[in-house]
């Protein structure tokens, strides 16, 4: 804590201060999801290397998965307030095993393309265009 | 000196150790996936998504899923990220390592971020009100509720507010069609990568005999045997 503080301004100590010391809402994890996913997507648009590409894929699911946790969280929602309950856990994990699966078959395809052009550059890849 | 105007601001006493934990694996998480959209070597990126995914496992756990936490840990960085590492290693020849992208696309992917960050931002700061204090409640293990649910029985009490008959149907049709799924992708994955016997010299053995004097194994076996081939013939 002495770590993180000693490089902020003073007027920053309230704020860090408010965020040590008030509980953790929905909208904290929201926020770590969106930067999750905006990187992942960045990420997709930006890498010329297949892998690359492959993993902005799993960063924006695992955007996705932050959201559909905390909305199913028990520990952040109020009483009497809706609550994705079990399902969103259920869900997250259904995610989880489609990004497996995807990554498999993604991976086979990099590296069958890799052996046919000698290259994981997909600026390279114009013959894939039909 | 900034460690006392914390500590008079605020004493230890009040300092909620869930929210410390959070904001700690919150920042690796969000720290990782910047770094691995700025790093240029794959390798370096591969090493920090594995630390993106492993701290999104720990705000899992911190939001009572730790189930889930558990299967992020075990299948996406103990599967899916070996998965790719060893993508990785089979196509980290020296050329493709770093491939440089250039400035004008990385300033459009910045903006194109930046707008779709203020878009998700603004979103996630309107559910505010949607948030309560959370209160002291420990929640039960989900993994049991998690394994009836998947078998087609739910287990769990529904939601406030929710009619019980809307959310009693289970998860056995998503569930058998996710291993069927997974199945036939194992052996997709199998057909695609699977090692091919092939007529015409690949790409790759082209490219490095005709970049070095080194020849390979296989292109000497065949340009002997041709030679005796048409020496035969004369």
């Amino acid at each position: 804590m002495s770590l993180l503080a000693a490089g902020l301004p003073v007027a920053a100590v309230p704020l860090v201060a408010g965020l040590l010391s008030s509980p953790v809402g929905v909208a904290h994890y929201l926020v770590v999801g969106a930067i999750l996913f905006t990187a992942g997507v960045v990420c997709m648009a930006l890498k010329r290397n297949a892998l690359g590409v492959l993993m902005g894929i799993e960063l924006v699911l695992n955007g996705a998965n932050v959201n559909f946790v905390a909305f199913s969280s028990p520990y952040l929602r109020g009483e009497g307030a809706a609550s994705l309950g079990l399902d969103g856990q259920i869900i997250a994990l259904f995610v989880i095993l489609l990004a497996a699966a995807e990554a498999a078959v993604a991976l086979a395809i990099t590296l069958n393309f890799y052996n046919n052009h000698a290259t994981v550059d997909i600026d390279r890849a114009e013959d894939l265009k039909g | 000196m900034m460690t006392t105007v914390l500590a008079s601001v605020m004493p230890v006493a009040a300092i909620n150790w869930h929210s410390v934990l959070f904001l700690l694996f919150a920042a690796v998480a969000c720290a990782c996936a910047v770094a691995v959209v700025l790093a240029e070597n794959v390798v370096r990126m591969a090493f920090y998504l594995v630390l993106s995914l492993a701290a999104t496992a720990g705000l899992f756990f911190l939001a009572g899923a730790e189930f889930v936490g558990a299967m992020q840990l075990m299948i996406y960085v103990g599967g899916t990220l070996v998965l790719l590492v060893f993508g990785v290693m089979l196509t980290a020849q020296a050329p493709f390592v770093a491939i440089k992208t250039s400035s004008s696309d990385r300033v459009l992917a910045g903006m194109v971020g930046a707008a779709l960050l203020a878009v998700l931002l603004q979103a996630a700061f309107r559910v505010e009100p949607w948030r309560r204090p959370a209160t002291a409640a420990v929640a039960a293990p989900a993994a049991t509720p998690i394994g009836m649910a998947l078998l087609g029985v739910r287990a769990d009490e529904p939601a406030a507010g929710v009619p019980a008959a809307a959310v009693r149907s289970g998860y056995l049709l998503p569930f058998e069609i996710v291993s069927i799924h997974l199945l036939v992708v194992l052996v997709g994955a199998a057909y695609l990568a699977r090692a091919k016997r092939r007529r015409t010299p690949r790409a790759i053995d082209v490219a490095a005999s005709s970049v070095g004097p080194v020849v390979t194994a296989r292109q000497a076996a065949r340009s002997s045997a041709s030679a005796l081939v048409s020496g035969g013939g004369r």
